[in-house]
């Protein structure tokens, strides 16, 4: 089981925890505001674009290719961006916080 | 190959330089063919825009037959985001449960007397009714309009003779016109009323706006739809273990409906124009010409997809532009993604098999590319479960 700690840009925090799928799916099940997720996680349309928390990056790790072509492009992209369609639900990141970006 | 394939003619070009140009009513435009240069180019809306004369970014240009904006696709920033605004919630509907509900009688109904017919042409008697009974959630209102719109036939914005035919589009406004009149005078909870009663930087929207945002509505997600629908029944004639594989496991559905947009990409590009001398594929792109982002070039670039030419029903990883991308991507994609759903649910559900009967491609043609974007008629036969 892993808890994740969603922080919207209203400043809203939402915690929820899962075993398995997608951190978009998470949030999407626990409507975080911001995270649409509107492509169902295949990484085409970037709605689910989070800055982890810094001291968490490691934990959740950079994206690969396809993902970081589509996140160089949007805006408010830095060096902690994701898409969280392309983050898995493990143990391995249990306790991350999660910035949403739109 | 298969009778349901829709073979990529832009690989060459995109491999060898990038870029195909084509001549368009003494206006030429430069087609960008890889997803890279698509997508970048899509993101830059100062030094491609889309405010341009109404009509210009369309391709072919509809300069000659309109004057109404269509908005907010031909808007750009700070205006863009304005209009956008209004419409987002609205355009969100088709995710609320009772949507999908509705939906899900509409294409059941449609895919019941399919299987009970010998001969169905699908783009006439299943794909256009569906989008038009569609229609009526996103906007609205009662499920009979429908019937003006199945009554007007497949081209209703072109004729068989010409893809810019003016008096074909009139009927459109005309009836767009007549209805925004009858919201002002009984205002009710329709896409209609609504937009007449939204505000925009401290006033109300005028009666042109509203039109322009109607028309784009209506054009935007009828023959897209339609191919969508249609391509969808042709491959799964030809492939009945997707059927059965979605049957089996209905959580691949929304992949499933990524990948089919990726390789239909029922809208083949959209037009930009340039505002300043710059460059585009290492290609000088003057100021005041045309581009366009080539989004069904993009969805087989080798470079980021595998085995682009290949339906593969879960793929997982598909940053496909099917929908477009950047500020201006489909607001309708969100009610266009659940006809499909829905539809490939019903469709797993209920049918065992189809047969192509006949079919006659409908082939665009663009200059050096000939591209098959779905049909002018098909003909089949649906097989039910029991």
């Amino acid at each position: 089981m892993a808890k994740i700690t969603f922080i919207t840009s209203d400043n809203e925090t939402i915690v929820a925890e899962a075993s398995s799928g997608s951190v978009m799916e998470l949030a999407k099940d626990n409507n975080v505001t911001g995270i649409d997720g509107d492509c169902g996680g295949v990484c085409s349309c970037a709605t689910c674009h989070v800055h982890v928390a810094a001291g968490d990056f490691d934990k959740v790790g950079a994206p690969g290719e396809i993902e970081a072509d589509m996140l160089e492009l949007e805006d408010n992209y830095n060096e902690h961006s994701r898409l969280c369609c392309q983050i898995d639900i493990s143990d391995a990141i249990d306790g991350v916080t999660l910035h949403v970006v739109n | 190959m298969k009778k349901s394939a829709l073979p990529d003619p832009f690989a060459q070009a995109r491999e060898a330089k990038g870029y195909g140009t084509i001549e368009d009513q003494n206006d030429p435009v430069t087609m960008l063919l890889r997803l890279k240069d698509v997508r970048k180019t899509a993101k830059d809306t100062k030094t491609f825009q889309s405010g341009a004369a109404p009509g210009r970014i369309v391709v072919p240009s509809e300069v000659s037959i309109r004057d109404t904006r269509q908005i907010p696709f031909e808007v750009d920033p700070p205006m863009h985001g304005e209009y956008r605004a209004l419409l987002e919630d609205w355009f969100k509907r088709p995710e609320q449960p009772d949507y999908r509900e509705s939906l899900e009688e509409i294409i059941t109904e449609l895919v019941d007397e399919a299987l009970q017919t010998d001969s169905l042409e699908v783009m006439e008697q299943f794909a256009l009714k569906l989008q038009s009974r569609a229609l009526t959630l996103l906007l609205n209102i009662p499920y009979e309009e429908s019937d003006t719109w199945i009554g007007w036939g497949m081209h209703v914005f072109r004729s068989e003779e010409s893809a810019l035919d003016g008096d074909k589009a009139a009927i459109l406004y005309d009836y767009i016109d007549a209805q925004i009149d009858k919201a002002i005078e009984h205002p009710g909870d329709d896409l209609y009323s609504v937009l007449l009663d939204s505000e925009i930087e401290g006033r109300k929207l005028t009666k042109e706006e509203v039109k322009g945002v109607m028309i784009l509505t209506f054009a935007g997600g009828r023959d897209t739809v339609i191919n969508a629908v249609t391509n969808s029944i042709a491959y799964f004639a030809e492939h009945p273990e997707s059927l059965c594989r979605l049957d089996n496991e209905p959580e691949i559905t929304a992949h499933a409906v990524e990948e089919l947009v990726r390789y239909f990409s029922p809208l083949t590009h959209m037009g930009r124009v340039v505002t300043e001398d710059t460059q585009v594929c290492e290609h000088a792109a003057k100021a005041d010409t045309r581009v366009s982002l080539c989004w069904a070039s993009a969805n087989r670039d080798a470079s980021t997809f595998e085995n682009p030419n290949e339906i593969v029903i879960d793929r997982k990883m598909n940053p496909h532009v099917g929908f477009g991308f950047g500020i201006h991507k489909c607001l309708g994609a969100t009610h266009a993604r659940q006809v499909l759903r829905v539809l490939l649910g019903v469709l797993a559900q209920k049918v065992k098999s189809i047969d192509i009967l006949e079919q006659k491609d409908n082939i665009e043609d663009w200059g050096e590319f000939q591209r098959k974007v779905g049909y002018d008629s098909i003909q089949v036969k649906f097989h039910g479960k029991d």
